[in-house]
């Protein structure tokens, strides 16, 4: 039996490279989490305290549309993060996350980070890198759908 | 020119270049909204042609269209066309029986044959699914000579996926990777919502044995050799198929010249480095 997460942590192409220390502590505020297909995992406006690492699964981000419902506008899966805003003050979910199919993931304590990221700079400085990152992917991704790609040009 | 490029220059057909030839559709399907699939009978009974080549369709006026169909189906002649302009929404309403004019096929085509050995990659953006679909059929056919085969396939939303039976075939294969992605869902839909270069880094491929084939916008091939750039896969290993305003379909016009090259001639299907200034240089 697995006694603590630091081996899936150290694996996880998020962490991977990160000093034995920093994994450390980052174990300390790690969770084992489940969602069965169909669970909401936090919704717009709610506290933003923890933030996910996909093991396993496919997560879609949505939002609430009056009129169209609910829309996805992104979906994330395997080896990927879920969750920025616990990083970013006021600390609060701007989108809903549900489960679509059967996720496992690591969930990480946001409020139990930042004051280890503050107490030491050098963990700080290294989550910040690889979330910007990952906001830089997801911005330029964001970018290309803006342009409708897909549209016709109307000629032919 | 290597060997490889020599391989890859256009294969002409025994059809006239300039001359039309009456081909009888004999079968029409909706695939969207605004695209639908002709199948035609060759006049003579046969149509050879190569994965990623082209026709110009004519009625009304002249369109180049990629042929969709199986290469090694050579009975008859398919054509998956989305209607945007003045020809295509004319071809949209033929039936069963009516008779178009076709010249073809023109331009290079993929490097199927050449990629024995490698993993593939294909790499489909909206309406660039059917210039593929022919090398799909041929990869499929030979399927022990490559090693894994990926299909990374993006549209606009889930209504807008050609192919959906096709697509689930493939997808239940053992031997083939099947994502796909839409820039845009209702909470229904249980598939992927991104940009096509976000299922890159979700394939498996070892990108040093890789050949990638890549239809779409300009924009979303750019993005995309970006990030198959970022992965691994060499340059010279990326083909695109380009699209630009082809009349004649033999390079004599000059309507689809880009730089220093024709479209229809020397295209559309190019390895990477071969028009790479396009992609980077503007006003061309």
């Amino acid at each position: 039996m697995m006694e603590t997460l630091e081996p899936l942590l150290v694996e996880h192409p998020f962490l991977k490279g990160l000093d034995q220390k920093h994994i450390q502590l980052i174990t300390g505020c790690a969770s084992n989490v489940r969602f069965d297909s169909g669970q909401i995992i936090f919704r717009e406006g709610e506290e933003a305290d923890q933030f996910y690492i996909i093991r396993q699964g496919k997560v879609a981000l949505q939002i609430y549309t009056p009129g169209r419902g609910s829309i996805i506008i992104d979906t994330l899966t395997d080896g990927e993060v879920l969750g920025w805003s616990w990083l970013i003050p006021p600390y609060q979910w701007r989108f809903d996350a549900v489960a679509t199919e059967l996720t496992r993931a690591i969930a990480l304590d946001g409020k139990c980070l930042r004051n280890k990221c503050e107490a030491d700079h050098d963990l700080g400085y290294e989550l910040l890198k690889r979330f910007s990152s990952i906001v830089e992917s997801r911005l330029e991704s964001t970018r290309i759908r803006l342009l409708d790609i897909y549209d016709s040009n109307g000629n032919g | 020119m290597t060997a490889t490029e020599t391989d890859r220059t256009a294969v002409m057909n025994t059809f006239s270049d300039m001359m039309p030839e009456f081909f009888r559709i004999v079968r029409t399907q909706k695939n969207t909204h605004d695209t639908f699939t002709i199948e035609l009978e060759p006049p003579s009974k046969i149509f050879s042609f190569e994965p990623g080549q082209f026709n110009m369709l004519y009625h009304f006026g002249e369109v180049p269209i990629s042929i969709c169909g199986d290469p090694a189906d050579r009975g008859k002649l398919v054509h998956t066309i989305r209607a945007v302009g003045t020809v295509t929404r004319a071809l949209q309403k033929l039936k069963k029986g009516d008779a178009i004019g076709i010249r073809g096929p023109f331009g290079t085509h993929w490097p199927v044959n050449e990629s024995f050995g490698s993993d593939i990659m294909i790499i489909a953006g909206g309406i660039g699914l059917p210039p593929l679909r022919p090398s799909i059929y041929h990869i499929l056919a030979n399927r022990e000579k490559y090693g894994k085969v990926v299909l990374l396939y993006g549209t606009r939303t889930p209504e807008d996926i050609l192919y959906r039976k096709e697509l689930e075939l493939w997808r239940s294969r053992f031997d083939m990777e099947v994502h796909i992605t839409v820039d845009r869902a209702s909470s229904d839909w249980k598939g992927n919502v991104g940009v096509v270069t976000t299922l890159i880094p979700r394939s498996h491929f070892d990108p040093l044995n890789t050949v990638a084939m890549l239809v779409g916008p300009e924009i979303m091939m750019r993005f995309t050799v970006q990030e198959l750039q970022k992965r691994g896969v060499a340059a010279e290993n990326i083909y695109i198929s380009m699209e630009r305003n082809m009349k004649c379909g033999v390079g004599f016009c000059g309507h689809c010249q880009c730089g220093p090259t024709f479209i229809c001639k020397d295209g559309p299907v190019y390895p990477y480095p071969a028009i790479k200034d396009v992609f980077v240089k503007r006003e061309i």
